[in-house]
């Protein structure tokens, strides 16, 4: 007996709930599930947790710059790299690097404690789908390292470690194209974990070496006609060139410095290539954290 | 046929001919070599309670996360408010869940919990702000919508999950053992929210291992081994094993069992440590049952048949374990 009309399903219009108390059937049209308002609110919801917890905030940055002021200051004297910078000014990109790797790690590392608490189960029963989990995770997470690494580069604008040009509109969005990447990077190590307690031996094992070698700590190893590399400090320089996050690191050094010249010295691939690599790495990383959430039932269930 | 059927062909048979809001059939389960549901049917009439009742183990997990569509379905076939659960996504539309894990957010506060669900299901503005102040209302939430939930009692943080389960207005409302956790006040007070929620028209399907929980429902199926083994309303299911219930204690073996019904011509069921005769005139019993069996009854004891001897005079089992007395 199908003789009810059928709730009109275009109809947008917010009838007011209270006129069809007796009726929950009728009305299912008038609310339309969107992807996008759940991821948005996925996002935001990243944002209100991370300024709850005060002492996340205060880490993020004061671990940095704690990390940039000893090592910079410690290993000033025994270094010398292109342009006559000391170790502090070398160094800074690689603090930028890692405001963005820890925040973004940390924050996608929550999906873990999101399932533990329960909360993730209820999103994906939700009739959006799993989408709108990984962007909102990404995006969320990838906002509060964005913001931090900015917080970040004010200060030191301030002390006149870096010049202020206009390059910092492209270095800004450089940091955003590596947040996102490092974010879904996070969802990859993330997403099959159980506890947070795996996630560390990762961080150590991974995610560490991956900034270290990335220049961040010391230049790519380069051999020149009079004084050839050893095998080993060879070998050492091809694992930095594999590694993705060099190129990021390459450009965001060009640009907080645009007016010292790195091609004479060392390894330095063009801006176009820093790009392109930053880019497709940071796509390719979405990419897998999308076919690794969409294959697994596991989240679904809880215990 | 209404020509806009076509384009939600779901929609014009939510509730289909037989009045039924979820319907199973014939569904069956593996997890490996073990079988979780074997040949399950099921109809769940629109506007009621209806209670899954089962000892750990008998399935009803199972079949709440195959109804609810947190698992794919195997084999056979399960409508939820005219939507199969083959599409997941439409099925989600219709229904709402409440876990019997929590599902809050602690760190945030009752609206803003209520908010993400809000986003979840396609509500926001006005009609948002309308409607979670009406839920809120009507789970006397509303003077601790600004508190965070970590901060609420376990009864409290169940409503709230309550609040975000109905948000959306589902036509079928599904619990995962609702009453987890809670103390008794807490408990009669879900269940008067509950009953206040079938008034208005939503369907509640629940699992439940309390016997006294099920007896509160419009309708039950107990669930045994993965087969349903009784359906039916709770007095009706109670009703159909008679008026009374002897029980009598003592160390039964078969030649007494088999004097009992041969000298009193009724029937007697054995279990480890006590023989239950099922009558429509249990007083009368008793003194025949003292004489036969004199110093050998510990005890015997008449009363109405209830839900566990629903179970046990269906799987000759009691509900709970051998081991345990509860109930």
């Amino acid at each position: 007996m199908a003789t009810t009309t059928p709730p009109e399903p275009v109809s947008t219009a917010a009838t007011p709930p209270s006129q069809d108390r007796t009726a929950p059937a009728e009305a299912l049209a008038t609310y339309r599930p969107s992807g996008w308002a759940a991821a948005w609110m996925l996002a935001r919801r990243e944002w209100v947790r991370f300024f709850r917890q005060k002492n996340r905030v205060v880490a993020a940055i004061v671990q940095p710059l704690l990390f940039w002021l000893l090592f910079g200051t410690g290993l000033r004297g025994s270094f010398e790299a292109a342009g006559g910078q000391d170790f502090l000014q070398f160094f800074l990109p690689g603090t930028v690097a890692l405001i963005v790797l820890f925040t973004a790690i940390f924050a996608t590392i929550s999906v873990i404690e999101d399932r533990r608490e329960g909360f993730m189960q209820a999103v994906l029963v939700a009739p959006v789908g799993r989408w709108p989990v990984l962007i909102g995770k990404v995006v969320g997470g990838g906002a509060i390292a964005w913001a931090q690494a900015a917080i970040f580069l004010a200060l030191v604008y301030a002390f006149g470690t870096a010049p202020l040009t206009a390059s910092v509109l492209p270095l800004m969005l450089l940091l955003a194209v590596l947040a996102l990447a490092m974010c879904g990077l996070g969802m990859i190590v993330a997403w099959p974990m159980d506890s947070t307690q795996g996630f560390h031996a990762i961080m150590m094992l991974g995610l560490m070496p991956m900034w270290l070698l990335s220049g961040a700590f010391f230049p790519v190893p380069v051999g020149t006609a009079e004084a050839p590399l050893g095998w080993g400090q060879a070998a050492l320089g091809w694992v930095m060139r594999a590694n993705p996050l060099t190129y990021g690191l390459t450009e965001m050094r060009h640009l907080l410095y645009p007016s010292v010249e790195f091609a004479a010295q060392g390894f330095a691939p063009s801006s176009q290539i820093n790009w392109t690599v930053s880019v497709l790495f940071m796509a390719a990383m979405l990419g897998i954290a999308w076919v690794l959430m969409r294959g697994s039932k596991k989240a679904d269930l809880v215990a | 046929m209404n020509p806009t059927t076509e384009s939600l062909p779901h929609d014009a048979a939510a509730v289909d001919a037989t009045g039924a809001a979820i319907q199973v059939s014939g569904v069956r389960h593996r997890y490996g070599d073990h079988t979780a549901l074997d040949g399950v049917d099921l109809n769940v009439a629109s506007g009621q309670i209806y209670a899954l009742l089962g000892p750990n183990g008998s399935g009803k997990t199972t079949l709440f996360r195959l109804i609810s569509t947190l698992m794919p379905l195997q084999s056979g076939r399960i409508t939820v408010a005219g939507a199969e659960v083959s599409d997941p996504l439409d099925v989600r539309r219709r229904i709402g869940i409440v876990f019997q894990s929590p599902s809050l957010d602690k760190k945030l506060t009752v609206d803003e919990n209520v908010g993400c669900q809000a986003a979840l299901y396609g509500l926001s503005g006005a009609t948002l702000r309308q409607r979670r102040d009406e839920v809120l209302g009507q789970l006397g939430l509303l003077d601790r919508r600004g508190e965070f939930c970590e901060r609420l009692s376990g009864g409290l943080k169940r409503r709230v999950e309550l609040a975000k389960g109905m948000l959306h207005r589902p036509r079928v409302l599904l619990l995962d053992e609702p009453s987890t956790g809670l103390d008794p006040g807490a408990r009669l007070d879900l269940w008067e929210v509950l009953r206040s929620m079938a008034g208005e028209g939503m369907t509640i399907l629940l699992t439940t291992h309390l016997l006294e929980e099920a007896e509160k429902a419009d309708r039950l199926a107990i669930l045994h081994e993965g087969r349903v083994i009784a359906e039916g309303a709770p007095d009706a299911l109670q009703a159909e094993l008679g008026e009374g219930l002897v029980t009598v204690v003592c160390d039964p073996d078969e030649g007494l069992q088999r004097r009992i019904s041969q000298q009193l011509g009724v029937e007697c069921q054995r279990m480890q440590n006590q023989l239950r005769i099922h009558s429509d005139n249990p007083a009368a019993l008793v003194p025949q049952l003292a004489e036969l069996l004199g110093t050998a009854a510990r005890s015997i004891t008449v009363g109405r048949p209830g839900l566990e001897d629903v179970f046990i005079a269906k799987t000759g089992h009691r509900f709970w374990a051998p081991s345990s007395s509860q109930e």
